[in-house]
């Protein structure tokens, strides 16, 4: 480095030298993490930049239907609908028909108002033999033309930016002149899923740390040959596949499994009252903790190994018995592994999906299945988005309370 | 010297861990109150072993510690009331100064404001007054050290044990802290077990040192004594410069005694650590004894040796000669106004008195 200054050179000479040598090497760096930093850009921050942005994008309607979303932006929302807007409609139809795409149209509109779907699509094979007038040749085919409801309900569609999903995902409803409501009573789903994820997240997290603190300070305290064997133990469920870990739960946990084969044969319940222990939330909780218990004890572990001795004898020494050198110096030196432990536990746990899926039943699923249910089955990706990000704020927001909290300094992963 | 009341007294103390090697081998000593005792030893010798054992985090394995009388082997540690200055120091990282200081007082459960009171004493003690509100890694490491023997001592305890406290500072940061431990030690009276390796620590501030070499103490004595009287080969050895001579013992005439060395030349020490005459033994002399030139008849042995090196250090010529076989020689010449000058390649003649060379087990 050209950090010493010779006698003669003046401060703005070294300054440039320095400068450029400080460059290169920068440079160098940059050049380092630059494949990776590509790779995460084009596998990771754009498809999920992407995906968001699905969430509040849709162009489904007003791309198959142009002229109905033209004539339907001028449309008040309220006043009867013209022949005007009945014949884009056909037209527009005649079209989408032809580029069978109409069922994608058909699909759209349905999200808005369920029961619409064969509207359209029976609709659309006899519109090129409709004559006008429209408003009434339409009405014909199908007298759900003439309410209201089905015009409201495409106008809203035929938004391409639209608020509408992320007001599904919270559980209230885009109305066609803009204003949001809360969706109907029985239509309310996805803010219990959210509160349910969060209580089995926040659960799982509570009983990792129950589980591991315990398991960790034996890690740490143990002689090393002793603490070794444990610690591959403890790593042995990450050689094993989450399936396979999940299904051997589903064995343990049934209704005819293990565990309730043994508390029938010690009396602890009769043979036809056994406990339900899995497709329900106990299930889901048991199998996330089990799973997710490395990710609590490891960060601990580290934690703890770092931490010497000499601290809790010191405090034994100035006159602490036992229990409040424990509580008052060692448990405090270890927040920076439970902070990491917890939060990993906790955002790991939060987008979980595998497990409660297999056991979760009908109470035990979380917001995850939700979304991959929109992905692979409803194919509502829009909805999906939706519903990813609101899960995002919630959990961006709840690191942001941590850091307020304990600090994200603070935390220690190894 | 038995003392009336020891306040520490280990008695047959032996010590194993893995139940095969012993690493205190029998120990018996007597710590008096009010003093200062260094236990002084090569790595491994079991010096912190033995501070374990009193501070209550090591079982003996066999025999017994004494404290005021009372035998404490089976009283855990926080019930000992002994205070303990570890050497990374051991301060809570999570606490402040103030609160580090505090917490002895606190698991007492000393009144808030006593507790303030003793706190901002012992602070001052220690010249640390403004720090209380810091965190131990704000301090430096001297400070770190300072606040660590404050924490020991806030809680009045009779007993301080310290293991290598001074082990991390740098040498001229390190000889302060001597002379401040020591000064805190004349002041409070609180009695001190320290431990060290650093020969010139324990000769510093010790009243006492016990030195330890292989689990087993070789010699316990005043600093002067350790020096100038060592009971033993490995004393003789282990503190300041020594010159070794070997050979077998020809006569023994009370204190006086002849050792025949392997050339068969007679050489005049006195007689410590030998009974009878056919015995090896190896004679321990300093090399500020020994004297260039001297005066015919004036000390028993005269040698002539051959000086192989002079090495200039200020105060003192240090000169390494050739003697009886020996390469190994060291003499330290004063620089006085009229000290002898040498070169190498000079033969020169040497010679000490009787009662300065000691001879001592093989
Ligand atoms: N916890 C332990 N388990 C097993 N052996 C130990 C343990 N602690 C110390 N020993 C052994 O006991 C012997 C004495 O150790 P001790 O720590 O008392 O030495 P020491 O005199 O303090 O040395 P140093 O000056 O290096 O600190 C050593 O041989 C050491 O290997
Ligand atoms: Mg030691």
């Amino acid at each position: 480095m050209t950090t010493t200054a010779d006698v003669g050179i003046d401060d703005k000479l070294l300054q440039k030298r320095l400068d450029k040598a400080m460059f290169n090497r920068r440079l160098r760096a940059f050049m380092l993490v630059l494949p990776i930093l590509l790779f995460l850009l084009v596998v990771f921050i754009i498809p999920i930049a992407y995906f968001l942005f699905q969430g509040i994008y849709d162009k489904t309607f007003s791309s198959i239907m142009p002229q109905t979303t033209e004539v339907l932006s001028e449309w008040d929302g309220a006043s009867e609908p013209t022949e005007e807007m009945f014949a884009a409609l056909v037209a527009d139809m005649v079209v989408a028909r032809e580029n069978k795409t109409i069922g994608r149209v058909a699909t759209r509109v349905n999200r808005d108002l369920p029961g619409s779907r064969s509207l359209f699509t029976s609709s659309a094979r006899q519109a090129a033999r409709l004559e006008p007038p429209f408003m009434e040749s339409l009405p014909e085919v199908k007298d759900k033309w003439g309410e209201i409801e089905v015009w409201q309900a495409m106008k809203t569609a035929s938004r391409k930016f639209t608020p509408g999903y992320y007001a599904a995902a919270l559980d209230l409803k885009l109305q066609s002149d803009g204003s949001i409501v809360r969706q109907d009573e029985k239509r309310r789903i996805h803010l219990t899923l959210m509160v349910r994820t969060l209580q089995i997240s926040f659960l799982v997290t509570v009983f990792c740390l129950l589980l591991g603190y315990p398991i960790a300070y034996l890690l740490a305290t143990l002689p090393v040959k002793t603490s070794n064997l444990l610690l591959i133990l403890v790593l042995l469920p990450f050689w094993t596949s989450i399936l396979v870990r999940t299904t051997a739960w589903i064995a343990m946990l049934q209704s005819q499994g293990v565990v309730n084969d043994l508390l029938v044969f010690f009396g602890v319940t009769p043979d036809d009252a056994r406990f339900s222990l899995i497709y329900n939330k106990i299930g889901t909780l048991i199998a996330m903790t089990h799973i997710l218990l490395p990710f609590m004890i490891l960060p601990l572990y580290s934690v703890m190994k770092g931490i010497p001795p000499s601290y809790v004898r010191a405090a034994k020494s100035l006159g602490a018995t036992n229990w409040t050198a424990f509580w008052r110096v060692y448990a405090p030196q270890t927040v920076p592994g439970l902070g990491a432990g917890a939060i990993l536990v906790f955002i790991v746990a939060i987008g979980y999906y595998i497990t409660p899926a297999l056991v979760g039943g009908q109470e035990g699923t979380m917001i995850s299945n939700t979304i991959d249910g929109h992905m692979r089955q409803s194919l509502n990706w829009n909805l999906a988005a939706a519903l990813a990000g609101v899960l995002m704020v919630v959990v961006l927001t709840l690191y942001w309370v941590y850091d307020k909290v304990v600090g994200i300094d603070n935390m220690k992963l190894g | 010297m038995p003392a009336p009341n020891p306040l520490v007294q280990f008695k047959n103390v032996q010590k194993s861990y893995d139940g095969k090697i012993l690493v205190v081998k029998d120990l018996n000593l007597d710590v008096e109150t009010g003093e200062f005792l260094t236990m002084l030893g090569p790595s491994g010798s079991g010096k912190t072993t033995c501070l374990m054992m009193l501070a209550g985090f090591e079982p003996a394995t066999h025999g017994e510690i004494y404290l005021n009388e009372r035998p404490i082997n089976n009283v855990p540690p926080h019930k000992r009331g002994i205070g303990m200055v570890f050497q990374n120091y051991a301060l809570f990282p999570h606490m402040t100064v103030a609160e580090n200081l505090a917490f002895p007082l606190e698991v007492r459960k000393m009144s808030k404001s006593e507790r303030e009171e003793r706190v901002r004493k012992a602070l001052d003690m220690v010249q640390l007054g403004e720090f209380g509100s810091r965190r131990p890694a704000q301090l430096s490491g001297g400070q770190q050290q300072r606040v660590a023997v404050a924490r020991a001592l806030v809680f009045d305890p009779e007993l301080v044990l310290m293991d290598e406290p001074l082990g991390a500072l740098d040498k001229n940061l390190r000889e302060q802290m001597q002379y401040e431990i020591k000064h805190i030690h004349e002041n409070l009276g609180v009695t001190v077990v320290y431990v060290t390796h650093d020969q010139s620590e324990a000769l510093t501030m010790s009243n006492r040192i016990a030195v330890f070499n292989d689990g087993v103490i070789q010699q316990l004595a005043p600093p002067d004594d350790l020096y100038e009287r060592p009971d033993n080969a490995f004393v003789a050895q282990f503190i300041g410069e020594n010159n070794k001579l070997r050979g077998r013992v020809s006569l023994i005439d009370g204190d006086y005694c002849v050792v025949q060395t392997t050339e068969g030349v007679p050489i005049y020490a006195m007689a410590i650590n030998v009974s009878a005459s056919g015995e090896e033994s190896t004679l321990s002399l300093r090399p500020e004894r020994v004297v260039v030139n001297p005066a015919v008849g004036s000390v028993p042995n005269i040698f002539d040796a051959r000086v192989l090196e002079l090495i200039y250090l200020g105060d003192h010529i240090r000169t390494r000669v050739s003697l009886l076989g020996r390469e190994d020689f060291i003499i330290k010449v004063p620089n006085s106004a009229d000290h002898a000058f040498l070169r190498e390649g000079d033969v020169v003649s040497i010679g000490w008195l009787q009662e300065d060379c000691r001879a001592l087990d093989a």
